[in-house]
């Protein structure tokens, strides 16, 4: 078992929930993790990109070398193709379609579609549209994590314990909103795959 | 024991409230901030009432931090690469004096300077100062370290710098936490002159430090962290320090046959096992992060046998962090190919969140400054200095933390005028406070705008020293109550707020502005967790 994942996206997006959901997950089924963050400047709307590393070995760098990814988890689409330059040849690219333009000059979002299009691996979804279906979109990057975790190899049930462990105590509607969230998105990935 | 995911900086400091500290002292800076945050929130440190708030600046941290150690407890001290430039005079002094609790200074250093202003690299300070130094590979080494070097600050009477950087410090992974040691329970220092820097009592004090160093290598040959793993392929001997030797390590198994390695944790330079790698291999590459500290020291001025390899030759960039391509390709190992970056992807650089008073300031502030044109305004370090951007183009410094202040009273000495300093609340109550002294003392005709967003934002919204003194320390220190305006940042008041700033512009003396309304994201997360 070895998965190198990439999680990206901007500032404020929840890509740190995400990586501590899934860093629970794999510390409860005892296999290895290093997964580093950026902090600082970041938060401020800027990029912002996650190293996670998961193995039954030991895992030496805590940053994934370029062209070894096994999947690039992006919440943003533009975010999406800035790190693939780390995705290995049989990686998998789980993206987010909506848009984030924070930026004057921002690309035309067909042009970002049709590069992404051109992957052979790709699974791309409008997770803000089916968080918006639940509610809110705030579990935007629940529905990412869940679309992710049909190639995550990691038991279902056990990311579902880690969105209870960080939601907790948000209370019992939040916790349900997130799971159903995150169960939407697995379905999604299951049909485009 | 079950697994605690940590991150490297909080690792450390698990490692440190399990060795028995009474005190972790600092100031916030980035990649360091979490150190002191973790055992402000741990419910253990808590209980045990272990000291945790944070200090006005790194000079201030350190002292407080050594006195912890002149009563007989220990402590640690954190801060940011640049914060040990501020904290350096007590810091030099401290391996002088030597510690009595043990002592550990823990720097975070920001190589590619993803958060920084420059890329130093502390072990200069280390070896200056003469000090042992400790700098882990992984997050258990962060987590083991401090118990030894506890040990070794004890024994040897001298305060540890431990060294970590940004991607280790900002990196989780699992550790297993070990036999807690008590906390000290203060004693006096053995001699009362320990502490006494007087000439005659330095001389003999340096000379005792000079001494020191021969114990210090045989600790350091007899560490833990320095391990010497032997190789077939002595035409290449290899030394990673700190971090460095995981990426030699994530790349060698694709290596045709294994070359000596000598990975090191803990400085001086074991010296027993430098010479062995170095009589036996024709060639040593040293893979270390930051600058060519050991690369220097072993290739010297006059460069002899073997051929060291590393930054200094190219083999290795000579600047921004390393990583494992780096030294793959550094290895002579040809890199997998990823997918290329499409040219259309655009830079997504930080800016001022929507809504945050700083924008509201640079406002008023470049509409009053109109009819003087650019180039007027001295600042300082913080969220504000992405004021740099467009669409405010507001300021025109950002030097080191306090420098706005002092630069402008400089400038205006010079004739300057305007001269206006735009300073953060937490950067004013870090340095900005005897700049201001020196410009009353200099009836300096310049205009200083303190934004008080009531926290520390950039750093992640620590607690500000000078909150809800802001007025009475620049009264105390002799600006006129008249000088001294407060503002609310906010468009509405957007028409007094320039006029404010226009009058104080005209005054001749020293003026100070403050624009005082909470930052946005402390506003926000004040609301949640009362929600909670
Ligand atoms: C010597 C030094 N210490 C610490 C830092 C890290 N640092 C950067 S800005 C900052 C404080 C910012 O707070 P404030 O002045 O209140 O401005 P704000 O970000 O709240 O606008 C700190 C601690 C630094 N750059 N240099
Ligand atoms: S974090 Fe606060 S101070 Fe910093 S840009 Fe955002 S609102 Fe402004």
């Amino acid at each position: 078992m070895k998965k190198d994942i990439i999680l990206a996206g901007v500032g404020g997006q929840g890509i740190l929930s995400i990586a501590t959901i899934i860093g629970y997950a794999v510390i409860e089924s005892g296999y290895n993790l290093k997964q580093s963050e950026v902090h600082g400047m970041s938060q401020r709307g800027g990029d912002v990109q996650s190293h996670l590393r998961i193995s039954d070995n030991e895992i030496y760098s805590d940053l994934i070398p370029l062209g070894n990814a096994d999947m690039i988890l992006a919440v943003e689409p533009m975010e999406a193709l800035r790190f693939l330059p780390y995705l290995a040849p049989a990686g998998w690219l789980i993206t987010n379609t909506k848009t984030f333009e924070n930026i004057p000059d921002y690309p035309e979002k067909d042009k970002i579609i049709t590069e992404i299009e051109q992957l052979k691996n790709k699974v791309a979804l409008d997770a803000d549209g089916i968080a918006k279906e639940l509610g809110t979109t705030k579990v935007m990057n629940m529905v990412m994590l869940g679309a992710a975790s049909e190639f995550l190899e990691l038991e279902y049930s056990k990311l579902e314990e880690g969105i209870k462990s960080v939601f907790g105590r948000k209370g019992e509607k939040i916790v349900e909103t997130n799971l159903k969230a995150m169960a939407a998105g697995k379905k999604i990935a299951q049909e485009k795959k | 024991m079950k697994k605690l995911l940590l991150l490297g900086d909080e690792a450390f400091a698990q490692g440190a409230l399990d060795s028995g500290i009474s005190g972790a002292f600092g100031y916030p800076g980035t990649p360091s901030t979490e150190i002191v945050e973790y055992v402000q929130s741990n419910q253990e440190a808590i209980e045990r009432d272990v000291k945790r708030a944070w200090s006005a600046n790194e000079k201030t941290s350190m002292e407080e931090a050594l006195g912890m150690s002149f009563a007989g407890k220990r402590a640690i001290v954190t801060m940011k690469h640049v914060g040990l430039n501020v904290a350096a005079d007590p810091f030099m002094n401290s391996a002088m004096v030597g510690a009595n609790g043990g002592l550990i200074v823990a720097v975070a250093d920001d190589p590619s300077m993803h958060s920084s202003q420059n890329e130093q690299d502390s072990r200069v300070y280390g070896k200056f100062a003469m000090v042992p130094i400790m700098e882990p590979a992984n997050q258990q080494e962060a987590y083991e370290m401090p118990f030894k070097a506890f040990e070794i600050s004890e024994k040897y009477e001298i305060p540890v710098l431990f060294r970590i950087t940004t991607r280790l410090a900002h990196s989780r992974s699992g550790v297993t936490r070990r036999k807690k040691l008590p906390e000290k329970k203060g004693s006096m220092p053995e001699y009362m002159y320990q502490f006494m820097l007087l000439p005659a009592i330095a001389r003999k004090k340096y000379k005792k430090l000079l001494e020191l160093q021969k114990d210090l290598e045989k600790e350091s040959e007899n560490s833990p962290f320095n391990k010497y793993t032997d190789g077939e392929d002595k035409s290449l001997g290899i030394i990673t320090c700190g971090l460095g030797y995981n990426y030699l390590m994530e790349n060698f198994k694709d290596l045709k046959k294994t070359h000596p390695v000598l990975k090191i944790g803990q400085y001086p330079l074991p010296r027993k096992q430098v010479e062995k790698i170095t009589s036996e291999c024709e060639e040593i590459l040293v893979i270390e992060e930051g600058m060519p500290v050991v690369e220097e020291m072993l290739k010297g001025y006059l460069e002899k046998k073997p051929k060291i390899k590393g930054r200094l030759d190219g083999t290795l960039p000579r600047d921004g962090e390393l990583n494992p391509s780096l030294v793959r390709k550094a290895l002579g190992l040809a890199s997998p190919q990823g997918y290329e970056m499409p040219e259309l992807v655009a830079k997504r650089p930080p800016a001022l969140c929507v809504g945050c008073p700083h924008r509201d300031s640079f406002q008023a502030l470049n509409e009053a400054m109109e009819k003087y044109g650019k180039g007027h305004v001295f600042s300082d370090i913080g969220c504000y200095t992405l004021g740099f951007q467009p669409p405010f183009n507001a300021i025109n410094s950002c030097v080191d933390m306090g420098a706005s202040v002092s630069m402008a009273v400089g400038a205006a000495t010079a004739g300057f005028f305007p001269s206006i300093a735009v300073i953060g609340d937490s950067t004013f109550g870090h340095s900005g406070m005897t700049g201001l002294l020196d410009a009353v003392d200099k009836k300096a005709n310049v205009v200083i705008m303190i934004l008080d967003n009531d926290t520390t934002a950039m750093t992640g919204m620590q607690d500000s020293v000078v909150t809800g003194r802001i007025e009475s320390i620049c009264e105390g220190i002799g600006v006129k109550k008249d000088h001294i305006r407060v503002i609310n940042p906010l468009s509405r008041h957007h028409d007094e707020n320039v006029k404010v700033i226009k009058e104080e512009i005209a005054y001749d003396g020293v003026s100070v502005i403050i624009p005082r309304r909470p930052c946005i994201q402390v506003y926000a997360k004040r609301k949640r967790d009362k929600e909670i």
